[in-house]
């Protein structure tokens, strides 16, 4: 649910990182805030658990300049990615206007991608919307570990997994270390202004 | 006056507020409220956006991150309702040592909170915050 203010010629959307546990949702808005630090005004809030795990949710929010003459104030916002807290997913999921997916490459989280992927849509579906309402990215993330010998799904394999019915933008990545995470996020944006010029403006 | 618009995007509603609106929302949260002695006051959506804020001065707080705190707590403490058998519960106050925050929700979407200190009375508070809802619903139209 995205927020049009004329008065002060401001929009706000709601992005949100979605994914399995332990996939780095958390991780790509940390690297976001680093990397972005002296455009962010505030601190990165986070609720967690004693074991470093997302109990609720991340939010990172950013200015990122004038689109159309609106200053445009993204809220960036992960999910707790484990199982067992899908009632707070689906509440950080309200009013989302673009949702990032981050899939782990592991070849061993294989299913949980698919799964969370598919908890998704259900958890879509509550607010009456699929996945074809809302601008979506996929991110196979942890690419990296590739150089440490450590198997992981090649990305034509997490193509035919996750996003041969979406047909979405994808990115191959790597949240601790850096490439395509901005690039997935200019993605989201620009798709979610575009959806939301389409549907508001 | 122009009239708002509602945007149906496969489901839920978009809101597009005009200047008009904002500006008659803003002097009732100054008047009825920051007037009154609150330290500040914001409208939020759900989704956890902010729609209007208004403040004496004296608080500096982080009122973008508040926001989306105070939507994810009230629709954890919303489900939490739900799950004991309640439709919702009426009073959502938190009290600090000196600062306290009230939320009240206001039609399907909106949240209005109020930061307030020792000086004010919990009771006159709910009682100021039911006055603003109402004037707040009616220049929403819902």
């Amino acid at each position: 649910m995205a927020i049009v203010n004329l008065k002060k010629g401001e929009v706000q959307a709601k992005i949100v990182y979605y994914g399995p546990g332990r996939g780095g949702k958390t991780t790509n808005l940390e690297y976001i805030y680093r990397k972005f630090h002296d455009r962010i005004k505030t601190e990165m809030v986070t609720i967690k658990t004693h074991g470093d795990r997302t109990l609720f949710f991340d939010f990172l929010p950013i200015e990122i300049g004038k689109i159309k003459g609106f200053d445009v104030r993204i809220q960036l916002y992960t999910v707790p990615g484990q199982v067992k807290y899908d009632a707070t997913r689906r509440l950080v999921l309200r009013g989302a206007d673009g949702i990032v997916f981050v899939a782990d490459s592991l070849v061993v989280r294989r299913k949980e991608n698919m799964l969370s992927l598919k908890n998704l849509a259900d958890n879509l579906a509550t607010y009456k919307k699929s996945l074809a309402d809302v601008p979506i990215v996929l991110q196979y993330n942890k690419r990296d570990l590739e150089d440490e010998g450590i198997p992981l799904l090649s990305l034509e394999a997490l193509e035919k997994d996750l996003n041969s019915r979406l047909r979405a933008p994808s990115f191959g990545a790597s949240a601790q270390k850096g490439p395509n995470v901005v690039q997935t996020m200019k993605k989201i944006i620009v798709m979610t202004m575009d959806s939301l010029r389409r549907n508001l403006m | 006056m122009k009239k708002h618009y509602k945007v149906v995007v496969g489901g839920p509603l978009n809101y597009v507020f005009n200047r008009e609106q904002l500006t008659a929302i803003e002097d009732v949260l100054e008047r009825d409220l920051v007037e009154l002695g609150v330290r500040s006051v914001f409208l939020i959506d759900m989704a956890g956006n902010i729609i209007a804020n208004k403040g004496n001065g004296e608080g500096r707080h982080d009122i973008y991150s508040l926001a989306a705190l105070a939507a994810g707590n009230f629709g954890a403490v919303s489900t939490m309702a739900k799950l004991i058998g309640e439709e919702e519960f009426s009073l959502l106050f938190h009290r600090g040592r000196e600062e306290s925050i009230h939320f009240s929700k206001l039609a399907d979407d909106f949240l209005l909170i109020t930061i307030f200190g020792k000086a004010l009375s919990l009771g006159f508070l709910r009682l100021k915050v039911a006055e603003a809802t109402g004037k707040i619903a009616a220049i929403l139209e819902c």
